[in-house]
């Protein structure tokens, strides 16, 4: 049965409604209408043209450009989980309850420090004559380009999303019913087919939001992709400044933009599905 | 005690009268120096409104700056199309975007005779584009040229003096472009033969994008203000597209290993000027501000800038560097008397920075992009 709508219950739902259409609706509809409006001599113009929608989709480069960051986030992603995954079953299974809130209160001192700031040192271990070549060349190895290259990217991503995909990998193995891991022990299965037969589907959820926090960092990350990556090669959001940057072409830096939002609706959509898919099934039976 | 009871009894009423409508009157005779500054926002590229640039000024004039920094024309006229008018005060622009700021009704129209520019070079004092006929929008107060950076311990002057010299084996993966596609693009016209480089023909615009593309392989990586420091500073990159001077200057006077050099092809030439902003409540003060950083006092400040070097239009100007820091004037290449920058100009070896003429900006825009991505 449906309840009727209180007063009481209205005025703690209404500031999340106001909320979300102040700073995500309105903003939304704005960007949406901006993406056809026309640009003359450096002055945008309210309009109805889908020329920004036609150019911007008519250009190789956009697709090139898009290939690259979905590969970059998805991998980002992938490796994000993969690494976080044994720091974050060690923390979970493996520590005491004292060492465990120390190891989550680790987690959380990287974000004290600004992600620009954090980006920037890398630099200083990086580069040619960097921290890194500096060691490796003192066993006669390297130097190494690693700073200007994808892999560097790669590591400002990690920088980014890892303590974050540790947390919520965490949060959502130490919920786990320990009852099902010992059952498993009990029913004779080795410690690694429990990790794959029993802890990861239970707390799927959790590691599926975790590795699509990720590629949402990563997906519209302008920070490693400029400074560790060289702007090369060119991720959408490099490609939003570009845009910009020239003949203040706004509209058709909407399009890029509401691109990059479809592209995470759909992306978040699926993941949820996704991790949800197997727990709808277990409720039917 | 005592004393205090002997000097009390000591103070006559009339002393005392005096000394009381004294300190009360104080205030008001002070009143210019406890008045809150006035504030002025000045649009600028980084560094024109710290304190090594408008101390002097501000103290002067009882003015504070509040300074709005962009990066690019493109970036200026979207902080101003954004905002209502008279938010900016005084409005610092590279000439190609003078043209857009008037024709937009950004800024107010100058009287000439506010300003020294019977102390200009002569080259400086009707520059184009800051005039609509002979109306003036825009004073300039500072130029420098772009050419090609490079490592000096990795490349002699002689190598690194021609255009050509990106495309070296041994600088693979070492070049790289401040990522603006005017000055890069504008280099490489000059290198295509195109003596005045943004006024070209389809065909030439063709050898230029075929040069430009040839040069991809070369590339390490395509750097905004903040990454060209950083990658020429820490020797990442080695040469270096669509800089000069205002970068590498800085650099070097901090001790880094580069330099910059007009390469047998030419250079390309960088201005800044300012503005008043239209609508502006502050336009006098704006102008004093204009008058004092162009004059010769404020244009030997303005070259030696710390946030980056340039020269300047003002010869007086020079006489005050030359006089106050012969070091610099001599490493800008900016001697009276002898052969000096200006004779550059002259030569022909110099050609101004500006919006393609044949093409459509976008043009030059989108294939940038598509040579960044290639």
């Amino acid at each position: 049965m449906r309840r009727p709508i209180s007063i009481y219950g209205l005025t703690f739902s209404m500031p999340l409604l106001i909320w979300q259409l102040l700073f995500f609706v309105f903003p939304l509809g704005f960007l949406v209408a901006l993406s056809f409006w026309t640009v003359k001599n450096f002055a945008m113009r309210p309009d109805f043209d889908p020329v920004n929608w036609v150019t911007i989709y008519s250009r190789p480069v956009f697709w090139q450009a898009y290939g690259t960051t979905f590969a970059l986030a998805a991998a980002a992603a992938v490796l994000a989980s993969v690494l976080a995954f044994p720091a974050a079953y060690a923390i979970a299974f493996k520590l005491s309850d004292r060492a465990r809130r120390w190891a989550v209160f680790l987690m959380v001192i990287p974000f004290f420090t600004s992600y620009l700031v954090r980006v920037y040192s890398w630099q200083i271990f990086l580069s040619d004559a960097g921290i890194v070549n500096v060691l490796l060349g003192k066993i006669g190895l390297g130097p190494f380009p690693m700073l200007n290259t994808v892999g560097a990217t790669m590591v400002g991503y990690l920088t980014l999303s890892l303590p974050l995909v540790i947390l919520l990998q965490l949060f959502s193995l130490v919920f786990i019913d320990r009852t099902l891991i010992e059952a498993a022990h009990n029913l004779r299965c080795g410690r690694l087919r429990t990790v794959f037969e029993v802890v990861i589907p239970s707390a799927r959820v959790g590691l599926v939001i975790a590795a699509l926090f990720c590629f949402i960092l990563t997906f519209g990350d302008f920070v490693s992709p400029v400074y560790l990556g060289g702007g090369d090669p060119t991720t959408l959001s490099i490609l939003i400044t570009d845009t910009t940057k020239s003949g203040q072409q706004w509209p058709r830096a909407a399009v890029i933009a509401l691109t990059m939002i479809g592209t995470l609706l759909i992306v978040a959509f699926a993941a949820v599905r996704f991790a949800y898919a197997g727990q709808a099934k277990g409720g039917k039976k | 005690m005592t004393k205090n009871h002997a000097l009390a009894q000591g103070l006559r009423r009339r002393s005392f009268l005096t000394a009381g409508a004294a300190l009360l009157a104080t205030p008001m005779l002070s009143r210019r120096a406890f008045a809150a500054p006035v504030e002025m926002t000045m649009l600028a590229w980084y560094g024109h409104a710290e304190p090594d640039m408008v101390a002097e000024f501000e103290a002067e004039n009882n003015v504070k700056f509040v300074p709005k920094y962009y990066t690019g024309g493109d970036n200026m006229l979207g902080l101003i199309s954004q905002s209502p008018a008279g938010t900016f005060d005084v409005i610092l622009s590279d000439a190609e975007y003078v043209q857009q700021l008037n024709a937009a009704g950004y800024i107010e129209a100058l009287d000439p005779a506010d300003y020294a520019f019977d102390e200009f070079f002569p080259e400086f004092q009707k520059f184009p584009g800051h005039w609509d006929g002979d109306t003036l929008y825009s004073v300039i107060t500072r130029f420098g040229f772009l050419g090609v950076a490079y490592n000096t311990d990795a490349l002699t002057e002689a190598e690194a003096s021609t255009y050509n010299v990106f495309w070296d084996p041994k600088l693979t993966g070492k070049v790289g472009h401040f990522d603006w596609h005017l000055p890069n693009l504008g280099q490489m016209s000059l290198l295509t033969g195109n003596k005045i480089p943004y006024d070209i023909d389809a065909a030439a615009w063709d050898a230029v994008k075929a040069k430009t593309l040839s040069l991809r392989p070369q590339v390490g990586g395509f750097f905004d203000y903040g990454g060209t420091f950083s990658s020429l500073n820490d020797g990442q990159m080695l040469a270096f597209a669509g800089i000069g001077d205002w970068i590498t200057g800085t650099l070097e006077k901090n001790g880094a290993k580069v330099r910059s050099v007009i390469p047998e092809e030419g250079g390309l030439q960088w201005t800044e000027s300012f503005s008043i902003g239209k609508g502006s409540s502050k336009a006098d003060l704006a102008k004093k501000w204009i008058q004092y950083v162009t004059s010769a006092k404020g244009q030997a400040k303005s070259a030696n800038m710390a946030a980056y070097p340039a020269m300047v239009p003002n010869q007086k100007g020079w006489e005050v560097l030359n006089a106050e820091n012969p070091t610099e004037a001599k490493r800008q290449n900016m001697v009276l008397g002898q052969t000096n920058a200006m004779d550059m100009i002259r030569s022909g070896r110099i050609q101004y920075r500006q919006l393609p003429i044949q093409q459509d900006l976008e043009t030059w825009n989108d294939f940038w992009s598509e040579y960044k991505g290639a």
